[in-house]
């Protein structure tokens, strides 16, 4: 089962991740990653933008890589775009398979490649001193990039 | 232009004009966008895409009436 999406609105990952798993009858593992946005001093809320003709299909080529480089049974990738809260989650990617490590790895793979390589920026609204707010990009982080270089191999 | 670049733009999108007798090419852009934008738009990590498709080389760019020019800064991660 493949089930990838792009949300505008909140959403609950376990209403995903039960039918996720209920529809990958016999498999022998699910690996769950769910990422919120975090609770950073001052930050207000967190925006995501994405380019609707390179975003979402570029999320389907991340998972036909995927589904090549891992033995999967399936594999559901959700990602928000839109303005969020902290606390709010932004991405859930479940990967089933019969062995655990693919799972785990193909659940690894994907976050690695969405946080450095996917089509989205982001800006977070901060408390500025003084009262009121700003609205920030956030810039890539080299930490990401190192992270993907990991499955270059 | 996403991300910050439609800051620097002050709009996400810019109807620009159109040579009259040939596409328009990478300087005939960045002359007709707004200077803040145009001085940042050679950054190599800035990438373009005419109608959802990436282009391997911006430099190279060629556009007609109609097409969809997206200016695409670094991506700051999901």
């Amino acid at each position: 089962m493949r089930d990838i999406r792009l949300l505008d609105q909140m959403f609950l990952p376990g209403t995903l991740i039960g039918p996720f798993t209920q529809a990958n009858k016999g498999l022998g593992g699910v690996c769950t990653f769910v990422g919120e946005v975090r609770y950073d001093e001052g930050v207000e809320a967190l925006e995501l933008t994405h380019y609707e003709p390179l975003t979402l299909p570029g999320m389907h080529a991340l998972a036909d890589r995927a589904f090549e480089r891992f033995t999967l049974m399936g594999l559901l990738m959700v990602h928000r775009v839109g303005q969020m809260r902290p606390g709010e989650p932004i991405v859930c990617v479940s990967a089933a398979a019969l062995h655990r490590r693919d799972a785990i790895d193909a659940v690894d793979f994907c976050m690695d490649h969405l946080k450095s390589a996917a089509w989205f920026w982001k800006r977070e609204k901060r408390a500025k001193e003084g009262g009121g707010s700003e609205w920030h990009w956030i810039e890539p982080r080299e930490q990401d990039h190192s992270d993907l270089a990991r499955w270059q191999s | 232009m996403l991300g910050k670049l439609a800051d620097l733009a002050m709009a996400s999108t810019i109807d620009l004009p159109l040579p009259l007798s040939k596409p328009l090419d990478w300087e005939g852009l960045k002359a007709a966008l707004p200077p803040a934008l145009a001085e940042t738009v050679d950054d190599p990590r800035i990438r373009v895409a005419i109608n959802g498709a990436l282009l391997p080389n911006k430099l190279k760019m060629q556009a007609g009436a109609g097409d969809e020019i997206a200016l695409l800064p670094p991506v700051s991660g999901g």
